[in-house]
Order: structure tokens, then sequence, then C-alpha cells
């Protein structure tokens, strides 16, 4: 029973992910790209959670904590290069 | 016996609640009208979606294999924390980069106010 109940799970996640490959593909702007892409690695994560419960492992659980933080790192470089044109500045004295 | 029935059940309707918040997630990000609208979706309802399932598996390894992860606790802290400060980044980017509002939008506090302070931009 739990069983089922996690694929339906992982169904339905994997449906939310084609529709953020959707945004993904056709969004018309970049921030619109770059929030599905955000989304879907969110998504990954509990995507991962799924399949260790399934496999009945704890050895993935690392990998949870590491999507999060890569891709709230990718978010915020990618905002940063979209309102600044450059991720790591060196000029110290350029203030915009 | 009955306990183990009863962590499964939690666990169930915890993951089962959290894909189905993740759905309507995406289906916020493909059907509404702008930008901004769509992060409201995506960092809202994602995130929501995502602990709920984390919570799920946290109550699984707990209750029937029997040890505390306190990584899906880390993760869950992380991704509360995280996530909506990576929507709002992205929007302030959208913002300064003149990503367009829905048309039927009727109020703009911020571009009021640069207006009235001669800020361009």
């Amino acid at each position: 029973m739990l069983d089922l109940v996690l694929r339906i799970s992982l169904l339905i996640i994997a449906v939310s992910t084609i529709l953020y490959l959707y945004r993904l593909i056709k969004g018309p702007s970049v921030p619109d790209r770059v929030i599905a892409l955000d989304a879907i690695g969110i998504n990954l994560i509990g995507i991962t959670a799924i399949i260790s419960v399934m496999l009945r492992t704890n050895a993935f659980l690392e990998v949870i904590l590491l999507l999060g933080i890569l891709t709230f790192i990718g978010t915020v470089a990618f905002a940063k290069f979209l309102e600044k044109g450059e991720i790591i500045e060196n000029d110290r004295n350029r203030h915009r | 016996m009955t306990a183990i029935v009863i962590a499964k059940f939690i666990t169930g309707y915890f993951v089962l609640q959290g894909a189905l918040l993740s759905l309507v997630a995406a289906y916020g990000v493909v059907r509404l009208p702008d930008a901004y609208t769509r992060n409201h979706a995506a960092s809202k309802s994602a995130t929501l979606g995502v602990i709920s399932i984390l919570l799920g598996v946290f109550f699984y390894f707990w209750l029937i294999e029997g040890h505390m992860n306190a990584r899906i606790i880390l993760g869950i802290i992380f991704v509360f924390m995280t996530a909506p400060v990576a929507g709002h980044l992205i929007m302030r980017a959208a913002y300064n980069t003149k990503v367009p509002l829905w048309e039927k939008s009727v109020q703009d506090d911020l571009e009021a106010d640069r207006k009235k302070e001669g800020v361009k931009g």
C-alpha cells in the first residue's frame, strides 16, 4: 500500500516536472526560465527522497542537501548576472 | 504491528500531499500570466511541497527503519530558508531588467516611487 502511494507520488512529481519543462522551453523572458530551473531542482530533491524510501536505503540523503545548495547557488548567480552583468566583480572602486 | 501501519499512513499522507502541492505549483507556473505571479506560485507552493515530502521521508526513517536522520531535518531547514530568498533575488533582477508586468496590473508602487525621486530605471 505504501509502495503504491509512493509510485503515485513519483508519477505526480514527474508530471509537474514536465510542466516546468514546458515553461523552461517556452518562457518568454529569462527570469521565467530561471524560476522553472529552480523549481525543477526543488522537484529533484523530492524525487530523490521518494526514491530513497522506495529503495529502503539512507545512502542518498546527502544528495538532498547537495541539490538544495547547488540550486540556491545557481539561482543567486544567475540573478546577479542578470542584474549587474557579471557574477564576481573585481573592481572595488566602480560602485555600479 | 499497528504502530507500523500508522507510521506508513503518516508517511504516505505527507508524501502524497507534497506531490499534489508540487503539481499545483507546476500548474500555476504554466497558467499564470506574467513572471511575477509565476514566481509567486513556484516559490511558495513548490517549497511547501518539497518540505512536506521530506517530512514524510523523515517520519518513515524515524518510525519504521528506526534511526533519526538529522540530514533530512537540515535539508528541510535549508530549503525553507533559501527557496524564498532565491525567488526574491530573481524577481528583483527581473524588475530591474524591465520584465513587463501583466497588462491588467493596477498597482506598481516601486515605479511610482522611482519616478517621484527621479531615479531612472
